[in-house]
């Protein structure tokens, strides 16, 4: 068994106006060395290991996880005994 | 709480162990005394949420009997989830208000989203589809940067809950004063639309029928919610977080499809939400009800974690989950009806014959306790009452504001944001969805049509706790009449009440003594103006860090019928031209008033009186002259008087008016003198309007010149434009939310 | 003319919708569950709005892949009419029948009212009852309505002329200003603002109406060639 982490985040090209909501509220709270944040999601996703794991998961991750015209992705496996 | 489950019944009784569990020493024997034994740890988690203050009613039992509760029009009075009221054509709605007010000031997003789960679950467990959502809100100031954020994550939380359901947001109000800084209340209420034919009860009837459980799966969160709702809240309030439980509207959607699919099934036998005290509530009661017993298998309920106690299953209030009794034999034919929606339902026990409540877990009885030790012998308190001293001094006290600039005055008011648009609110809420929507929330009352028909109903919920704090008698029927008012301006004529009970700790003599008065008031205005309470709620220890109770606020849900859609009726003045009316005089009554707040920073002195008669009279004149076609938009006078009432008018419209005003400048304008409405009618119908309501007083006209003009002695008092008076109303709220701290 | 109206697990406009096309417009129209469509029987294809599998994950995204989507893209090629309104139009988007991603209300807060639009292209067959440039006004009800697309997209979009609808007054950041966009060849829009709760005047407001008219009108004048 793998545990898979899938990390999704808006492209640079795109607005993030939670991420700099945050930021700004960061900056409010005087943590003066803030800069850019930019919010995403994690998934941490169970799977079986298979030859073609990491087809599967960028498959996944464009057929339905991120959604390319916004967003990027990236994953981690580690393996889980 | 840790897991206990070896803990002995014993240790349970010498260590005081119940007193955790909110039991009282005289509780614990009572409860030794049903069972003729010690309870175990399960057993006495049971009786401390069923004799909790939310489901036991033990300290406003006495009082809620005083409501009257039968009318022509009522079908179900309180008792059953939700009461429900005949509107004709063999149709009724179903309506109720619950607060929710401790877990919001826990966790404001999840408190408020779930109280509108709960109340949702309220009415379609009736049978009913729910067609609207409205709630009562009451926040400290605004300034407070903790006020703030509760705030803004209340509405989110409602906002995101109802909006994903797909039941409008269609009204409610909000009120702020610093008495509740610390403690917010947030009371939400549902209205359903039934066919008389479905009506549904909670009840477990027939021996040997099955009994299902529906929905989400059950875990760890909310345990002891009930008995939380019923203690004050503390600084340790806030490490108690993991006791307030997480909505999933996407889940209470595919629910309420399903459930509304599934009361047309004929083996359907009864149908109880899991409210508060979850699985432990909703099957006693329903056996209570039938006078039967049940017994379940707690190895069979859903559960979402691993390893949990049956104190937990009995106690989680894990959220939209259902309970069902069932035909025997037909539990498939039930279950495939949930499966369409993706929803599991599981036979999880049976009715039984001999009312006792058993529960089994991995091949052992874990709780044997009778049915009707939970409900009907819940201990009933006759709380000490004692009048304070603040009223005997209140009582004595005449106030009159001293005022130099009626402009500033004005600008100032319509800026209090208890007076200032709530658009910031309700912009946030899908108010439309449905398509019945005919009047949106900032009217009086909301107005939705019922498809098929040319009926509609309006809605509201009203209470102003100022005045019930000042004097809850006169208050509690200030709040009945004006929630009635808001009705009447509609178009509507008053069906019957739900009420939700916010109020301090019982156990206070004085906060006893203003819940006593307050439904001594409420029920006077009920009888009289014909609007039976068929539903309520009752919220009490509502005290912030250290003992410092709420106002008084009992809230007034309303729902009236709106006869023909032709007769619907806004607050807003429609065009030029037309002739404005006061009904009713004003006296100089300002104790509780806005203006009252605004410049002395506190509240004092007098409640504005009530007449019962006054106001029964001048709501049904309106109301006819409403349905003669006479009038083009009314208002109840409230807050801040005649001035803030014609302003608000005219605003939709970016009208001017005309107005002259004769005697007191100050009593006119801003007194809250009750039983006041400002009516607007066109030229033409004027003198039938007149000979209709002779009581009525002509104040002047609405223009097109963009000024709000009003004169007294032939000399301008106020002189604005109302664009000028809209941004000060319109921007407050915003300008508070967005303000840094 | 008959429309189905795919019902989602957490749709919460199909009843609407039905509404409108059947009890207000007066053709025929079906709510139809998405497992058990089968969409061969109808002449047009609404996506109502709500939140469909609770806007979790991404909002239409989990619909876009389901089981009846398939059917509605034979539908797209075959040349039906298919609206998608809100959450509607997020699946579109998801399924990638239109270009362009939403994103959250640039205030971050859900937002009701209703809205100033200019109808830009009335030459579709959505459209047709509207004059070219005039203002209308519709109901929005949205938290993820912030329309975004890069500028190449924009530029395709414009050169087309696929922008059917812009605000008059951007209430959600949307990229030039647009509430509504068609597909390449036309018979597919996808719009934020609700035109379903727009097409009775006790309601406040019929400017809605006339999308479903303009789209009966184009189904008469097409299918009366054959008959």
């Amino acid at each position: 068994m793998c545990k898979v982490n899938i990390y999704i985040t808006l492209k640079e090209a795109v607005l993030d106006p939670q991420g700099k909501a945050i930021s700004d509220s960061l900056k409010d709270l005087k943590y003066e060395g803030v800069g850019d944040v930019r919010v995403g999601k994690y998934l941490q996703m169970e799977m079986e290991q298979t030859d073609n794991m990491e087809e599967q998961i960028e498959e996944m991750c464009k057929r339905l996880l991120a959604n390319p015209v916004i967003e990027d992705y990236t994953y981690t496996i580690e393996e889980v005994v | 709480m840790p897991l206990v489950t070896e803990i002995t019944p014993e240790k349970i009784e010498m260590d005081q162990l119940y007193k955790e569990m909110g039991v009282t020493d005289g509780e614990f024997h009572h409860i030794k005394k049903l069972l003729g034994r010690n309870p175990n740890y399960t057993e006495l988690g049971i009786f401390s949420v069923m004799w909790s203050e939310h489901c036991s009613y033990k300290h406003s039992k006495t009082l809620l009997k005083q409501f009257p509760t039968e009318g022509k029009h009522v079908l179900q009075g309180p008792g059953e989830g939700a009461g429900v009221v005949d509107i004709g054509d063999e149709q009724a709605v179903v309506f109720k208000i619950e607060s929710h007010n401790h877990p919001s000031a826990v966790e404001p997003y999840q408190g408020a989203a779930t109280g509108v789960g709960g109340i949702l679950r309220d009415v379609f467990s009736m049978g009913a589809k729910p067609i609207a959502i409205l709630n009562s809100l009451r926040f400290g100031s605004l300034q407070n940067s903790r006020v703030k954020y509760l705030f803004k994550e209340v509405v989110h939380g409602i906002s995101g809950y109802g909006n994903c359901v797909g039941v409008p947001t269609v009204g409610g109000e909000v009120q702020f004063d610093d008495a509740y800084n610390g403690n917010p209340l947030v009371n939400a209420m549902c209205v359903g639309l039934i066919n008389h034919k479905d009506v549904q009860q909670g009840i477990a009837k027939g021996v040997g029928n099955t009994v299902m459980y529906a929905g989400a799966k059950t875990g760890r969160d909310g345990i002891h919610g009930a008995t939380f709702a019923s203690e004050e809240l503390s600084e340790d309030s806030e490490s108690k977080r993991p006791s307030v439980q997480v909505g999933d509207p996407f889940m209470e959607k595919l629910l309420i499809e399903a459930c509304l699919d599934v009361i047309h099934h004929d083996a359907l036998v009864g149908i109880q939400d899991m409210g508060a005290a979850g699985l432990t509530s909703s099957a006693s009661e329903m056996a209570s009800k039938a006078g039967t017993g049940l017994k379940m298998n707690l190895d069979l309920i859903p559960q979402r974690e691993t390893g949990m106690t049956p104190y937990e299953m009995m106690l989680s209030e894990s959220q939209e989950r259902m309970l069902l009794v069932v035909e025997k034999g037909r539990e498939k034919e039930i279950a495939s009806v949930f499966e369409r929606y993706g929803l599991e339902a599981v036979a999880v026990g049976e009715v039984t014959d001999d009312q006792q409540f058993v529960l089994e877990h991995k091949g052992e009885i874990v709780a044997d306790v009778p049915v009707d030790g939970l409900a009907e012998d819940a201990p009933v308190y006759q709380p000490d009452s004692r009048t304070p001293a603040y009223f005997e001094e209140f009582q004595n006290q005449t106030y009159t504001p001293e005022i130099r600039n009626p402009r500033n005055v004005l600008r100032s008011l319509l800026q209090q944001p208890t007076i200032a648009s709530k658009e910031w609110v309700y912009d946030q809420y899908d108010s439309m969805v449905q398509t019945n929507t005919v009047v949106r929330p900032g009217s009086d009352a909301a107005v939705l049509r019922i498809k098929g028909t040319d009926k509609a109903v309006a809605m509201t919920t009203d209470g102003n706790s100022r005045y019930i704090y000042l004097d809850p008698q006169t208050g509690g029927k200030i709040a009945v009449a004006e929630a009635a008012r808001n009705i009447v301006c509609s178009g509507g004529e008053p069906l019957a009440i739900t009420d939700g009970l916010n109020f301090g700790s019982p156990e206070n003599p004085e906060v006893y003594w203003q819940m006593e008065g307050a439904v001594k008031g409420m029920s006077a205005a009920c009888t009289s103006l014909e609007t039976p309470v068929i539903s309520g709620n009752v919220s009490l220890y509502n005290e912030a860090f250290g003992g410092h109770a709420i106002y008084p606020t009992p809230v007034v849900g309303m729902v009236g019928l709106v006869q023909e859609t032709a007769h619907i009726t806004t607050s807003d003045v429609k065009q030029e031209g037309d002739l404005l009316y006061v009904i009713g005089e004003a006296s100089p009554e300002f104790g509780g008033s806005e203006l009252q707040g605004m410049l002395e920073g506190k509240h004092f002195g007098q409640a504005p009186a009530l007449d019962l008669e006054t106001e029964e009279r001048r709501q049904k004149e309106l109301l006819s002259a409403i349905r003669n076609g006479l009038v083009s938009s009314a208002h109840d006078i409230a807050e801040g008087g005649l001035a803030v009432a014609l302003a608000e008018s005219l605003f939709k419209e970016e009208l001017g008016c005309e107005v002259e005003i004769e005697g007191d400048e100050v009593t006119e304008l801003f007194a809250e003198t009750q039983s006041r409405f400002l009516v607007s009618v066109k030229p033409e119908k004027a003198e039938e309007f007149e000979a209709q309501i002779p009581e009525a007083s002509f104040l002047g006209k609405a223009t097109n010149n963009e000024r709000f003009h009003i004169i007294r002695n032939g000399a301008s008092v106020i002189d604005e434009p109302i664009q000028m008076l809209k941004a000060d109303w319109k921007g407050a709220i915003p300008c508070l939310v967005k303000s840094e701290g | 003319m008959k429309f189905a109206v795919i019902v989602f697990p957490g749709s919460n406009c199909d009843e609407d919708m039905y509404h409108a096309a059947s009890e207000v417009l007066g053709e025929e129209a079906d709510m139809v569950w998405f497992e058990e469509a089968d969409l061969k029987k109808y002449d047009g294809v609404l996506l109502p709005g709500g939140f469909s599998y609770g806007d979790y994950l991404r909002s239409g995204a989990i619909a876009s892949v389901s089981g009846v989507i398939e059917q509605v893209k034979e539908a797209i090629k075959d040349g039906k009419p298919v609206l998608g309104v809100c959450n509607g139009f997020q699946v579109l988007l998801e399924m990638g029948e239109l270009p362009g991603a939403m994103l959250r209300n640039k205030n971050l807060t859900f937002m009701c009212h209703e809205e100033e639009l200019i109808v830009k292209n009335n030459g579709t067959m959505f459209t047709a009852f509207y004059d070219e440039k005039e203002t209308i006004s519709l109901p929005i009800a949205h938290g993820e309505g912030n329309y975004y697309c890069d500028n190449q997209t924009l530029e395709e979009l414009k050169r087309n002329n696929q922008i059917a609808f812009t605000y008059k007054n951007n209430p959600n950041g949307s990229t030039a200003d647009i509430a509504g966009i068609t597909n390449k060849e036309g018979n597919v829009l996808g719009m934020m603002p609700h035109p379903e709760r727009a097409v009775e005047k006790l309601l406040g407001n019929d400017d809605g109406l006339r999308i479903f008219e303009s789209i009966l009108k184009h189904w008469r004048e097409t299918h009366a060639v054959g008959n």
